[in-house]
C-alpha cells in the first residue's frame, strides 16, 4: 500500500520533473524556442545561399535534373563578356550616384522636418507614401509619368517654359536619359526611408549637448558640422549600408520601367541575372552573375558587426 | 532664462522652410497624384496631347474601375494577397516570438551571437537567392502555386521581426517573469502568461509589418508563378493589365492606387517602429 503510492507518486512527479525539464531549464527552453526559428533560416536561407555558389560552378540549367561542375567556366566566360562589364560599370555607377543623391536629400529633409510645424503629420504621409506603397505599382506610376507621348512631366515643363515648343525628350528611350530616370525614381523611393532613420539619428543627439553648445554660442553650421553630424555618424553609416544592399539588389524599378533598355544602358547584374537565370533558363550563368554582388554584401555585413560591437561597448 | 531659448524665426526663413517641403512633399506625391487623376479619366481626355494632363476637360468617368473590378483578375490578386499575407504573418508569429524571446532572456552571450547572425541574414537578398530559390520550390513541387509563395516569404520577414521583437522583449523588465514565477508559473508559462500580453504592440507591429513586405514582394512572385489567376497584386498589375504594348492606363493606375492607399495609411501609424529594426540599437528610443 505504502510502496503503491510511494510510487504513483514518484512517477507523478517524474512526469512533473520531465515537464519542468522542458518549461523550467533555460537551457532546454531557449533552445527548443529558438530552434524552429533558425532551422527555417537555415533551410531558406542557408541552403539557397549554398546552392548559389555550386551553381554558379556548376552547368545547371531549368530542364535538365542533373549536372555537372565547370568549375571557374561562368566566372570566366562572364568576365570576358561584354554585356556583363556594361552590367558591372551600370550597377557601379547606379548604386554610387543615387546614394550620394539620397543621402544628401535625406539629411536635407529630416533637418527640415525636425522642427515642428503646422500641417507635419500631412507632409509626413505624403513624402513617406513612395517608400510605403508596393514599389511596383507606384513606379508603374513613373512609367505612366514618363511615357513617350503623354508625360505630364514634359507637359509641365513645356507649358512652364523650361522645356522650348519642340524639346519633348523619350525618358526612357535614350540610354543616358533612362539611367536618369531609374536614378531618379529609386532616389524617390528611397528617400523616406533615408529620412526617417536620419530623423531618428537627429532625435537621439541629446538636448543638453544641443543646448550647450547653444550657450558656447555655436552657430547654426558649427553645431551642423561639429556636433550633429559627428553625432549621427554611426546611424548614418547604417542608413548608407541599408542603402547600398537595397539599391544594388533591387531591380523592381528597372524590370517595370525600362527592362534593362535601351540598348542594355540600364542593365544591371540582377536584372541580368534575372533575364539569363529565369527567363532564358540558363540557372548557372545566371546564379553566378547575381554571385558578383555576394563580396558587397560581405562587405557590408562585416561592416554592420563592426557598427554593432562598437555600440555594445558603449 | 528659458530652457530652450527660441529666437523669433524671420518670416523669410518660414517661408523657404514651407516652401522646399512643399518640393519634397510634391516630388514624393506626384505618381499618387497622376495616378488618382488619370483613374478618373475618360480615354479622349488622357490621350490627347493639348489637354491639360492635371484637370478634367471631360467629365470624371468610372469606366476605369468598372473594367478593373469587372474584366480583370484585380479582385483575385487582391484576395491571393490577403490569404498569402494572412498565412505567412501567422508563421512568422509563430517563429518569431519564442525565438525573440529566447534570445533576449534565456541565450546569454550565444543569444546575442546568434541575434547579430540573425540580423545578417537579412543582407542576403532575394536576389541572389531568388535563382537557387526557384529550383528548390520545383524540387518540392510547389511551383506555379500560392504554397510556394507562403512557403518563401517568411524567409525575409522572420529575421526582421526576431529583431524587432527583440527590442520589445528588452524593454520589458525581468522582474515580471520572476514575480510570475515565484506565483507558480514555469519559464515558459511566465513567458505565455505574462510576456506575450504585455508585448501586444510589438507583435501588432510585426504583423503590419510582415503584411506590408508580402504586399511589397516582386521577385519571388514573378519567379515562381507564371499564372495569371495566381499572382499577388505587386505583381498581377503590372504583368496582366499590360497586354503586349497597349497599356490601359486608367484601369492600371485605378489597380496602382487602390491596391497602395491601404497600406499607406496603416502603415503610417507605425513607421516610428519599425526604424528601431533598421538602425540595430545604434539609436536608443
Amino acid at each position: 500500500m505504502e510502496t503503491a503510492s510511494n510510487s504513483v507518486e514518484s512517477t507523478f512527479r517524474t512526469r512533473k520533473q520531465h515537464l519542468s525539464f522542458f518549461f523550467d531549464n533555460e537551457k532546454v527552453l531557449g533552445f527548443m524556442m529558438i530552434a524552429p526559428a533558425v532551422v527555417y533560416i537555415l533551410a531558406l536561407v542557408g541552403l539557397p545561399l549554398i546552392l548559389a555558389f555550386i551553381y554558379s560552378f556548376s552547368d545547371i540549367t531549368i530542364g535538365s535534373s542533373d549536372f555537372s561542375f565547370v568549375g571557374l567556366e561562368n566566372i570566366k566566360n562572364l568576365i570576358s563578356e561584354f554585356e556583363f562589364r556594361i552590367a558591372l560599370k551600370n550597377t557601379i555607377l547606379f548604386t554610387a550616384v543615387s546614394m550620394i543623391i539620397v543621402l544628401v536629400l535625406a539629411k536635407i529633409l529630416a533637418l527640415l522636418l525636425v522642427k515642428d510645424f503646422k500641417g507635419k503629420f500631412v507632409v509626413r504621409v505624403l513624402i513617406l507614401m513612395p517608400y510605403v506603397a508596393p514599389i511596383s505599382l507606384g513606379v508603374i506610376g513613373w512609367l505612366w509619368m514618363l511615357d513617350s507621348i503623354y508625360s505630364p512631366i514634359n507637359w509641365m515643363m513645356q507649358h512652364s517654359g523650361l522645356f522650348g515648343p519642340d524639346f519633348w525628350p523619350m525618358w526612357l528611350g535614350t540610354p543616358k536619359l533612362a539611367m536618369t530616370s531609374i536614378i531618379a525614381v529609386h532616389v524617390w523611393r528611397m528617400l523616406p526611408l533615408a529620412t526617417v532613420i536620419m530623423l531618428a539619428g537627429l532625435a537621439s543627439i541629446p538636448e543638453e549637448i544641443k543646448d550647450a553648445a547653444l550657450v558656447d554660442g555655436a552657430g547654426y553650421f558649427r553645431q551642423l558640422f561639429q556636433i550633429t553630424i559627428p553625432l549621427m555618424l554611426p546611424i548614418m553609416m547604417v542608413a548608407v549600408l541599408f542603402g547600398i544592399v537595397f539599391t544594388a539588389t533591387d531591380i523592381i524599378i528597372i524590370l517595370v520601367l525600362t527592362r534593362g533598355g535601351p540598348y542594355d544602358s540600364t542593365q544591371v547584374l540582377v536584372s541580368k541575372a534575372f533575364y539569363t537565370g529565369i527567363d532564358a533558363g540558363d540557372l548557372a550563368t545566371g546564379a553566378a552573375t547575381a554571385l558578383f554582388l555576394f563580396p558587397l554584401l560581405a562587405a557590408v555585413a562585416i561592416f554592420m558587426l563592426r557598427i554593432a560591437r562598437r555600440t555594445e561597448v558603449t | 532664462m528659458p530652457k530652450h531659448p527660441k529666437p523669433r524665426k524671420k518670416i523669410g526663413i518660414r517661408i523657404a522652410h514651407w516652401a522646399s517641403l512643399a518640393v519634397f512633399a510634391f516630388f514624393a506625391s506626384l505618381p499618387f497624384l497622376w495616378m488618382l487623376i488619370t483613374t478618373f479619366k475618360q480615354d479622349a481626355d488622357l490621350y490627347n496631347r493639348t489637354n491639360n494632363p492635371f484637370i478634367f476637360n471631360s467629365a470624371p468617368t468610372l469606366e476605369h474601375l468598372r473594367y478593373l473590378f469587372n474584366e480583370t483578375l484585380f479582385v483575385k490578386w487582391l484576395f491571393n494577397t490577403a490569404w498569402v499575407g494572412t498565412l505567412v504573418v501567422i508563421i512568422t508569429l509563430a517563429l518569431a516570438i519564442p525565438a525573440g524571446y529566447s534570445l533576449v532572456r534565456l541565450g546569454g552571450r550565444w543569444g546575442e551571437k546568434l541575434g547579430i547572425g540573425i540580423f545578417l541574414t537579412y543582407l542576403v537578398a532575394p536576389t541572389i537567392l531568388f535563382i537557387p530559390m526557384s529550383r528548390v520550390v520545383a524540387k518540392l513541387g510547389l511551383q506555379d502555386s500560392l504554397w510556394s509563395l507562403v512557403l518563401v516569404f517568411p524567409s525575409f520577414t522572420v529575421p526582421f521581426a526576431i529583431w524587432l521583437l527583440m527590442g520589445f522583449f528588452k524593454a520589458i523588465p525581468p522582474d515580471l517573469e520572476e514575480a510570475a514565477m515565484i506565483d507558480g508559473y514555469s519559464r515558459f508559462g511566465a513567458f505565455v502568461r505574462m510576456v506575450i500580453p504585455i508585448s501586444t504592440s510589438g507583435i501588432l507591429t510585426v504583423v503590419i509589418f510582415s503584411f506590408t513586405l508580402v504586399v511589397q514582394e516582386y521577385i519571388y512572385t514573378l519567379t515562381f508563378v507564371t499564372t495569371a489567376s495566381r499572382y499577388t497584386v505587386s505583381v498581377g498589375v503590372p504583368t496582366f493589365l499590360v497586354h503586349g504594348d497597349v497599356y490601359n492606363w486608367g484601369g492600371l493606375m485605378a489597380g496602382c492606387l487602390i491596391a497602395s492607399l491601404p497600406v499607406v495609411i496603416v502603415y503610417n501609424f507605425f513607421v516610428d517602429r519599425f526604424i528601431s529594426g533598421y538602425t540595430l540599437g545604434a539609436v536608443k528610443g
